[in-house]
């Protein structure tokens, strides 16, 4: 319940953060709203020497429309990207997944960056965001970066930010008009999800014209159900199209199995989550 | 040690702090204010839960160097000028605890919960409390209490 | 004049059956507690536990040279630094006399037996200085091959102590045949077999954690003639006798006190290592200390529950009536035989029969050491296994001979006409309708129309399903007849102990051994003493949990503090009166024969002389007054021991929705009517029945300590021991009908372990009910959705659980990069 002994820096700038980063290297981690790094340290699986905290940054705090995309600063907290109506308008699948991440606490501290960052397969943010095309924009000593959702998630906690760098503000093209679902199948209401599927379709007179379909907890990182996107895109809306593309929500996905289900039922999981939340997201 | 300022229930303080101090052991050992509890290591339990510039945290999950600036309220600063909070005076109306362990985290998370949302409904009271575990009461009376102290009819 | 009629002022609301507010919640809500934690003493140092991460391993050293040499550690100390002082935990229930009992050290030298066991302690200034420096402590242990699973340990193919030559601990046996309670089973059997219905089942009661809010702490102040212990416990006063019992210090120069604790389930119910290795090094250095548990520390050290398995045969008329009930139990005691340990599943094999005229039993229990946490009491101890396995077995009789399960019930079950009625396990049931309760509880669940949607639902071929369960329970408690517990080799007695002191001032102290946790003692005995006495509920003080203060008690479990604890008060009251009487009528110059007791005050019949109880103790305290060969005092005390437990029961009924598609399971609504006897405080009694039932629902539902093929306990923080919260559980429907016990003064029954005990089945039974059809007969607990799923799409209940956990917490391997800094993170620990 006591971490190790750490130091702490609190800049307020990026570039004070990135200075700070370069001077301690590997010896440091970030905080940022710190809701699960925090049990991390308590615990002492992980015991850094320095601990460099985003949370005096002003600018990385805040939601703003950047004409095609909605852009969310990296230290906003959950709570506020929940109540938010530019995400609620124009990317209804994160206010969806928002919504049951964690509990009230959590959601007031924890900060929609840090969840990114995180990279817990299990986390609720890794599914939407891969399904919303969203694009991390990553300060480092040589300036931005911005890394596509494809790219970002590498394995388990592991992201495509380098040692050196911070994950600043993600870019979310703007899905207005979409419909959108998180179906969350948890056994207890304060669990990480055993599977969830974030599902976002735009439907035009009846027609399938594109579908965006993510899991998460289906393998080491969040993952794209492409092969449940492609059945879908372009078919006429009826509960057999999307139940036979449901059928292909596992196609590829390597899930772990656990106390709460092993990988044959979360691929069984999987496939009647990504119907339901479809129908749901095209208004069933 | 870094130096800290703020302000709890009401009162300034200051004191030089390990950073690794968690703000629930900033609350408890150095301020005395004990009725704030840990009751877990995962967060899961919600009995730190108290208000960190207004809204609810739990206090395990937040380092005292990070409250540095803030006003905090703690289960003990929750009643004014002798007067019990609502939520404190419905607790015990309605039979919303037992033991009493989680109850400083409950009632701090129900005052939240009401004012983001003064009339919950049943489901959304449950919901809002998903963050604080009781092992005495089934809810049951919690979720009546937090109906008692929003003014609505308590269900039986 | 008024429209209402006025109340003659000598009637007073009676506060028996009033639901008062609890005088215990204006601390609690306001966060003046005093819980062991919150204990700071001068000079006081903090202890931290290195434990040992392995199930079974010989220590072949322990280098505490680092750990020593830290920055404010006074000391490091292992099993070896301590001799006799340390003590041992002791069993105080030895179920047959050739128990197999393994020497419990709190600290042990030489070799582990779970994972989590206390191999060295460090002492340092502060809290954090202790975990720091517990770090550095080096271990070296040779591992040993550990006996895991129950059923293999049974078969003595690995040893949990080897040095014992055997897992198996006791074997302990009730047969009707034999005691003269009823028939052979195995002719019952044998008869079925031919021309009736005899069902086999085999059930698993999976182990789980009582998991209390309060995390264990323990304060030892060795300064002072009598050196003090305050600890978050359950039974003060037995800690004090095992203390003195165990390391030789006088039992008089013992304190222990159990100040505000949070909750305890029978989890607290408890001799600890860590209470022990507190209590040595706070009296080898001489200095206060303190030592509080993390969550993660608890789940693994604090003891478990339940974890058996059972197998069951019953034997029954093609018509469903019951002709013998056979059951064989194998119980996992864990690494040690805990202070109840195999006496909890004995506390079960008196109930296995329930509610029911059986006429032939059989029960036999073999206890089994493993390398596992130990096992002991956990809310219900021994009979929320029984009731589970009866009431699961007695819906499979129903769905064999195709009736309704309460049809099932009613056919077997005792009739009111019957009591007092001595069951084939040998015990009197003194009261109870179990006709009335269930009519009632129908009633109330709309039992008719859920059964019409169920059918329903299984015409349209609906993705969710609907089932009913019933379970129709009851259970001994009120801890308990001295004599029985004699008769059974248990280590102490089952009386209860109360005093009461009438102040100058007229205010009353009440004293009792009872030690509440939660419960609500203060205002439940603050209105019996309130009504007996006739004085303000307000001017009762209840104290407890001090043995200073409450020098005599056998502490709160089992249901015992109202029904026994309750009972003692009710008599010291009475004593109170009768020593007052001659001093009543001494100063009111009257015979005492011609006085009359009521509403607080002696009265001269016919008259309107009187004295107020207030007034006899103020007269007593200046004495200038009082007849002759009177003391000057009208303090009392009495000490109760019951001649029979007491017998709740009742009907639960609960529907449960099944999305066939997933396996998750919903509930929809659960209705409870139970028979206590006489009720004290309904607010109170409805907050033991809700947070009874959650418990309870939870075993069906949620909970299971898993441990993975090394004996690591893989459900070992509060990610993975899956405690419901308020989003996952509705809200209940609970009424009570009335048969007064006959055997106390009060007429009540006890209500604490009552909803744990018949709610599991209940649910676990609706859940089969709503997939039966779809060829189910069993799902193993907890009704997980996987379970569910695999037991609609196969064979089987469901299959074993996993022994991993899910890796939020994991700083990772090598090869990532988290241990990078943009790794920093914000998702909650319970996303």
């Amino acid at each position: 319940m006591i971490p190790a002994a750490f130091d702490y820096v609190a800049p307020t700038s990026v570039e004070a953060a990135l200075a700070a980063l370069a001077q301690y290297g590997d010896e440091a981690k970030i905080i940022a709203g710190g809701q699960s790094l925090l049990p991390v340290l308590r615990m002492r699986l992980n015991a850094p020497e320095w601990i460099i905290d985003l949370g005096k940054i002003e600018s990385l705090r805040g939601i703003r429309d950047d004409g095609d995309a909605i852009v969310i600063g990296a230290m906003t907290p959950h709570s506020v990207v929940g109540s938010d109506s530019l995400v609620a308008e124009h990317a209804a699948l994160i206010s969806k997944a928002v919504e049951h991440l964690a509990d009230a606490q959590v959601r007031h501290r924890g900060t929609f960056g840090g969840a990114l960052a995180h990279a817990d397969p299990a986390g609720d943010l890794g599914a939407p965001a891969l399904a919303l095309g969203a694009q991390f924009v990553i300060a480092g000593s040589g300036g931005t970066r911005t890394v596509a959702a494809d790219d970002f998630f590498v394995d388990l906690f592991e992201t495509a930010i380098g040692e050196d760098e911070i994950l600043t503000e993600v870019r979310i093209p703007k899905h207005t008009g979409w419909g959108a679902c998180y179906e969350k199948f948890v056994r207890v209401a304060h669990q990480w999800p055993i599977v969830a599927v974030a599902a976002t379709v735009k439907v035009d007179g009846g027609t399938i014209s594109e579908a965006r379909v993510g899991l998460t907890n289906m393998g080491s990182t969040p993952l794209r159900a492409r092969a449940v996107e492609e059945a879908l895109a372009g078919q006429s809306l009826s509960e057999d199209v999307v139940r036979a593309a449901a059928e292909k929500a596992a196609d590829g996905a390597n899930p772990p199995s656990d106390l709460n289900g092993d990988a044959d039922y979360r691929r069984h999981l999987a496939t009647v989550l990504t119907r339901r939340a479809v129908v749901a997201a095209t208004g069933g | 040690m870094t130096r800290i300022s703020l302000n709890v229930d009401g009162a300034s303080v200051s004191d030089d702090v390990e950073p690794r101090m968690l703000l629930v052991q900033y609350l408890r050992e150095r301020l005395g204010k004990t009725g704030t509890v840990i009751g877990c290591d995962t967060s899961n339990c919600g009995a730190c839960t108290v208000h960190l510039n207004g809204t609810s945290v739990k206090s395990c999950n937040v380092l005292a160097v990070q409250a540095d600036g803030a006003e905090v309220t703690t289960i003990e600063g929750l009643a004014k000028d002798g007067k019990l909070h609502a939520v404190q005076e419905s607790f015990r109306e309605c039979h919303g605890l037992q033991c009493g362990f989680c109850t400083p985290g409950m009632i701090m998370q129900s005052v939240d919960l009401l004012k983001e949302n003064p009339k919950p409904s049943e489901e959304e009271i449950r919901l809002g409390l998903e963050g604080n575990l009781c092992r005495c009461t089934g809810y049951h009376n919690i979720v009546r209490a937090v109906q008692h102290a929003s003014g609505q009819a308590v269900n039986s | 004049m008024t429209a209402t009629q006025e109340r003659p002022a000598d009637e007073v609301e009676r506060e028996i059956g009033r639901d008062r507010r609890r005088k215990e919640d204006q601390r609690l809500i306001t966060g003046r507690t005093r819980w062991t934690d919150n204990i700071t003493l001068p000079g006081m140092l903090h202890l931290a536990m290195v434990r040992s991460p392995f199930a079974h391993a010989t220590i072949t050293s322990i280098d505490t040279t680092a750990a020593k040499a830290s920055t404010n550690v006074v000391a490091v100390l292992t099993g070896a630094d301590f001799g006799d002082e340390l003590g041992v935990c002791i069993n105080a229930w030895a179920i047959t006399t050739d128990q197999v009992t393994p020497t419990h050290s709190p600290m042990p030298s030489d070799r582990v037996s779970f994972a989590g066991e206390i191999v060295a302690v460090v002492v340092a200034r502060t809290a954090a200085e202790a975990r720091d420096a517990a770090e550095l402590v080096d271990v070296e242990y040779d591992e040993l091959p550990a006996a895991l699973d129950l059923k293999q340990a049974a078969a003595d193919e690995v040893l949990a102590h080897p040095d014992l030559g055997t897992n198996k601990s006791a074997l302990w046996v009730f047969d009707s045949g034999e005691a003269g309670t009823g028939g052979n089973v195995e002719d019952a059997i044998a008869k079925a077999r031919t021309d009736g219905i005899v069902i086999e089942r085999e059930y698993r009661q999976q182990r789980l954690i009582p998991a209390f809010m309060e995390p264990r702490s323990v304060v030892v102040d060795p300064t002072g003639e009598q050196n003090t212990m305050w600890s978050a416990t359950q039974i003060p006063h037995i800690v004090r006798f095992a203390l003195a019992a165990t390391t030789g210090v006088p039992e008089s120069k013992i304190r222990v006190v159990a100040p505000d604790v949070g909750g305890g389930f029978g989890g607290k119910l408890q001799v600890t290592p860590e209470e022990w290795i507190a209590w040595a090094v706070g009296r080898r250095l001489g200095k206060p200390v303190k030592y509080t548990e993390t969550r993660s520390e608890s789940l693994l050290s604090a003891h478990h529950g339940r974890d058996q398995w059972q197998k069951l045969t019953l034997a029954a008329e093609k018509d469903g009536s019951v002709t013998g009930f056979k059951v064989e139990l194998l119980a996992d005691l864990g690494a040690y035989v805990a202070i109840v340990g195999g006496g909890v599943p004995v506390l079960g094999a008196f109930m296995f029969n329930s509610i029911y005229k059986f006429p032939a039993y059989h029960f036999a229990c073999q206890t089994v050491l493993t390398n596992k946490t130990w096992t002991d009491a956990y809310r219900g101890a021994g009979r929320p296994e029984a009731t589970y396995a009866i009431e699961r077995i007695m819906d499979e009789l129903a769905a064999e001979v195709g009736v309704d399960p309460l049809a099932i019930r009613e056919k077997n079950w005792i009739t009111h006409e019957e009591f007092p009625f001595t069951t084939v396990a040998g015990l009197e049931y003194d009261s109870g309708n179990y006709e009335a309760a269930t009519a009632r509880a129908k009633e109330m669940f709309g039992y008719d129309e859920l059964r019409a949607e169920q059918m329903a639902r299984r015409a349209s071929g609906d993705t969710v399903q609907l089932g009913i369960g019933v379970s129709t329970f009851t259970e001994m408690c009120g801890l308990a007849p001295s004599r029985v517990l004699g008769q059974l080799n248990y280590g102490a007695g089952g009386w209860e102990h109360a005093s009461v002191r009438m102040l100058a001032t007229g205010k009353v102290e009440v004293i009792t051994g009872a030690s509440a946790h939660g419960q609500g003692h203060e205002t439940a005995f603050s209105q019996i003493v309130a009504d007996r006495l006739g004085v303000a509920f307000d001017d009762v003080e209840v104290l407890h949990g001090d043995t200073q203060v409450s020098h005599k008690g056998l502490d709160t479990y089992g249901s015992r503090s109202l029904v026994v604890g309750g009972e003692a008060l009710v008599r010291a009251v009475d004593k109170v009166i009768e020593k007052a009487r001659p001093i009543a009528a001494h100063l009111l110059e009257a015979s005492v024969d011609d006085l009359e007791y009521s509403g607080g005050r002696f009265s001269v019949k016919g008259t309107d002389q009187g004295l107020a109880i207030g007034e006899i103790a103020t007269a007593v305290f200046t004495a200038h007054n009082l007849p002759d060969d009177v003391e000057p005092s009208i303090d009392a005390e009495a000490t109760y021991d019951p001649i029979n437990f007491n017998y709740p029961h009742g009907t639960h009924l609960c529907a449960m929705e099944v999305d066939t598609e997933t396996g998750a399971v919903k509930m929809r609504k659960y209705v409870c009517c139970d028979d206590i006897g006489n009720i004290i405080n309904p607010l109170i009694v409805a907050g033991q029945v809700h947070g009874g039932l959650v418990q309870g629902i939870a075993q069906a539902l949620w909970e299971e300590a898993v441990y993975d093929d090394a004996g690591t306990l893989v459900s070992g923080s509060f990610v993975d021991y899956l405690l419901p919260t308020a989003a996952d559980t509705i809200s209940f429907d609970v009424d009570h009908t009335t048969s007064p016990s006959t055997t106390n003064t009060l007429g009540t029954k006890g209500v604490g372990e009552a909803g744990t005990i018949a709610s599991t089945p209940a649910v676990v039974n609706a859940v089969v009910d709503a997939v039966r059809h779809l060829g189910v007969n069993d799902i193993q607990m907890p009704c997980t959705p996987e379970r569910v799923w695999k037991a609609i799409n196969g064979p089987g209940s469901g299959g074993a659980t996993e022994g991993a956990a899910m890796p939020h917490f994991e700083s990772g391997g090598a090869a990532g990069n988290q241990e990078q800094p943009g790794t920093s993170s914000t998702e909650g620990a319970g996303a």
